[in-house]
């Protein structure tokens, strides 16, 4: 099963990055917690992101669209960072996000969430909504 | 959490070390079967003591220390008990201790070799070219995917007892031929190596062509065959034929759930929904393609998973069917013919000549073919001759080639399909 891993938000990463000794540190602790996942064939892809105040909203009402800058509030929702991983199950996935250096310098949080897989979605879709999703997805996944 | 839950997250965390922790103890008793006995008396110390201590915060060096202590008691008691009278007598003398002390730092130099490298070792060791294909494949699913004999069997659609006794019969063979389960240097490990990935792919096809059974595919091999392949671009990833492999199955993967259609029956690839690839195993395949292809430096260096892995892309690059680059593909099957010549490969090639050049290339190609008469019974040979008369506008011929191929086949599906296309030849 595939997961999505999001290292949320917290107050000094919505600072940017702090050039610490600290922060030196956790990006080394960082690099080989990867290398492990890396090498135990769990990671698929990741990154961090950029702080809130980088980033765009898009608001959608009915047909309105509107645009509203970053930065955002209640920092505790925002996303810092991302995995995915293939795990066998979510014990696993745990496993793992449990042996992940503290990603920042205080309490943070670590949120693993299951991606739906297609034989989920087709007990759901009608034929022609599969057709649809299917054609959404090549516009989205394309490389 | 519940005790039970406890239970759960502690096996979560072995099922983690499990393969590394029987890689250095295996090292170290030069025996897989005590190797994973050992592992699995950690985990038990650790379920006992865990819920009171807490998981560890490095808990593969924990569970390797526990497994390392009963490794030297059992290696104590073994000595003792081997011992005659006469010897236990002079031990008692204090030659014990000086023993004793040597184990310990043989252990303990053991212990300190690079993980990873034990790791590569374990998986050179079980898929050593001394034992079977079958055996291979089932003690490296067993040792470095961590399967149980049950989930083994199913897979490979066998009784538990069949595998079980694969298993323990490798096992032996790896001990009488005293193998030290360390990674090949030198003259024979590009062998060893072909032996690795040989084994990582014939796990992979079984889940992918899946011989038998009533599906069509079982992904949960694949993925299985994937993780080996990634764990392994990770332990290796300065070798262009381990990146070639895993660039392959990636992209093979991609194609995963639009190889079936809602009834089940498979889907040729021109008829392939593409939106349904999974773009980010495509992605994957064509990032570890271009390192692989970069590790070989020139083309003519490539091995046979380079190039294979370089055909997939040739498909997984195309939006459309129409939109193939045939005339590369072409190309790839002239390279793939000489470092991996068989009959099929010349046939496919032939194929591939076709769609590039027109059906005479591909009449030329087939009827050049040296060995055609190791696959006088291969159906898709008449079948591909047949679709090149066809193209050429020799109908009637294109029948008789149909109407063989369709007696030939033992698949009903592509049985009709056969007949069909012999009946629209008029």
């Amino acid at each position: 099963m595939r997961v999505m891993v999001f290292v949320k938000a917290t107050e000094d990463s919505e600072k940017g990055i702090a050039p610490t000794a600290e922060t030196a540190a956790m990006f080394e602790a960082m690099g080989k917690f990867n290398e492990e996942l890396v090498n135990a064939g769990v990671m698929l892809a990741g990154d961090g992101l950029k702080p809130s105040s980088a980033g765009k909203r898009i608001a959608f009402d009915g047909p309105g669209r509107s645009v509203i800058d970053g930065p955002f509030a209640e920092t505790r929702e925002l996303v810092a960072g991302f995995w995915l991983w293939e795990v066998k199950d979510m014990d696993e996935a745990v496993a793992w996000a449990k042996r992940c250096p503290n990603p920042m310098p205080g309490p943070s949080e670590l949120e693993i969430r299951p991606l739906y897989e297609m034989d989920d979605l087709e007990e759901y879709l009608t034929p022609e909504a599969t057709e649809i999703h299917d054609r959404n997805r090549d516009k989205l996944g394309g490389n | 959490m519940t005790a039970g839950e406890t239970q759960q997250a502690i096996e979560a965390t072995f099922r983690i070390e499990r393969a590394r922790l029987i890689a250095g103890l295996a090292r170290i008793v030069r025996d897989v079967d005590r190797a994973e006995e050992l592992a699995q008396d950690a985990l038990v110390i650790a379920l006992s003591e865990w819920p009171r201590t807490g998981v560890p915060a490095n808990p593969g060096a924990w569970l390797m220390t526990a497994a390392k202590r009963r490794a030297i008691d059992a290696i104590r008691r073994d000595r003792m008990r081997t011992r005659k009278h006469a010897e236990i007598a002079r031990e008692l003398d204090g030659e014990v201790d000086d023993d004793a002390a040597n184990v310990v730092e043989a252990v303990e130099a053991a212990v300190d070799d690079d993980p990873g490298d034990e790791l590569l070792g374990l998986i050179f060791t079980a898929c050593h070219p001394i034992l079977s294909a079958d055996a291979r494949a089932a003690l490296t699913l067993r040792v470095i995917g961590g399967l149980t004999t049950d989930e083994i069997a199913r897979a490979f659609l066998t009784s538990e007892a069949t595998i079980a006794q694969r298993i323990v019969r490798a096992k032996k063979t790896i001990g009488n031929a005293g193998l030290g389960f360390e990674v090949p240097r030198g003259g024979d490990r590009t062998a060893r190596l072909a032996s690795v990935l040989e084994v990582i792919y014939l796990i992979f096809n079984e889940g992918y062509a899946a011989t038998a059974g009533d599906d069509l595919v079982r992904p949960d091999l694949c993925l299985e065959a994937q993780r080996l392949g990634r764990m392994l671009a990770g332990l290796m990833p300065g070798d262009s034929e381990v990146l070639g492999l895993l660039a392959l199955m990636e992209i093979q993967a991609s194609r995963l759930s639009a190889r079936t259609g809602p009834d089940g029956a498979f889907v040729p690839l021109p008829e392939q929904n593409r939106a349904r690839w999974d773009q980010l195993l495509i992605r994957r395949g064509l990032d570890a393609l271009a390192r692989a292809e970069a590790l070989a430096k020139a083309p003519e260096n490539q091995g046979p998973y380079a190039v294979q892995a370089a055909l997939a892309a040739c498909h997984a690059r195309a939006r459309n069917a129409t939109d193939t680059d045939w005339p590369r593909i072409a190309a790839l099957y002239d390279r793939l013919r000489a470092v991996m010549p068989s009959p099929v490969v010349e046939l496919n090639r032939a194929v591939a000549h076709s769609m590039a050049f027109g059906p005479e290339a591909g009449l030329r190609l087939v009827d050049a073919m040296a060995d055609a008469a190791m696959l006088r019974n291969y159906a898709p040979l008449p079948a591909a001759r047949g679709d090149f008369l066809f193209r050429a506008g020799r109908l009637a011929e294109a029948r008789a080639e149909f109407e063989a191929a369709a007696r030939l086949t033992r698949n009903a599906r592509e049985k009709a399909f056969l007949l069909a296309r012999a009946e629209a030849c008029g």
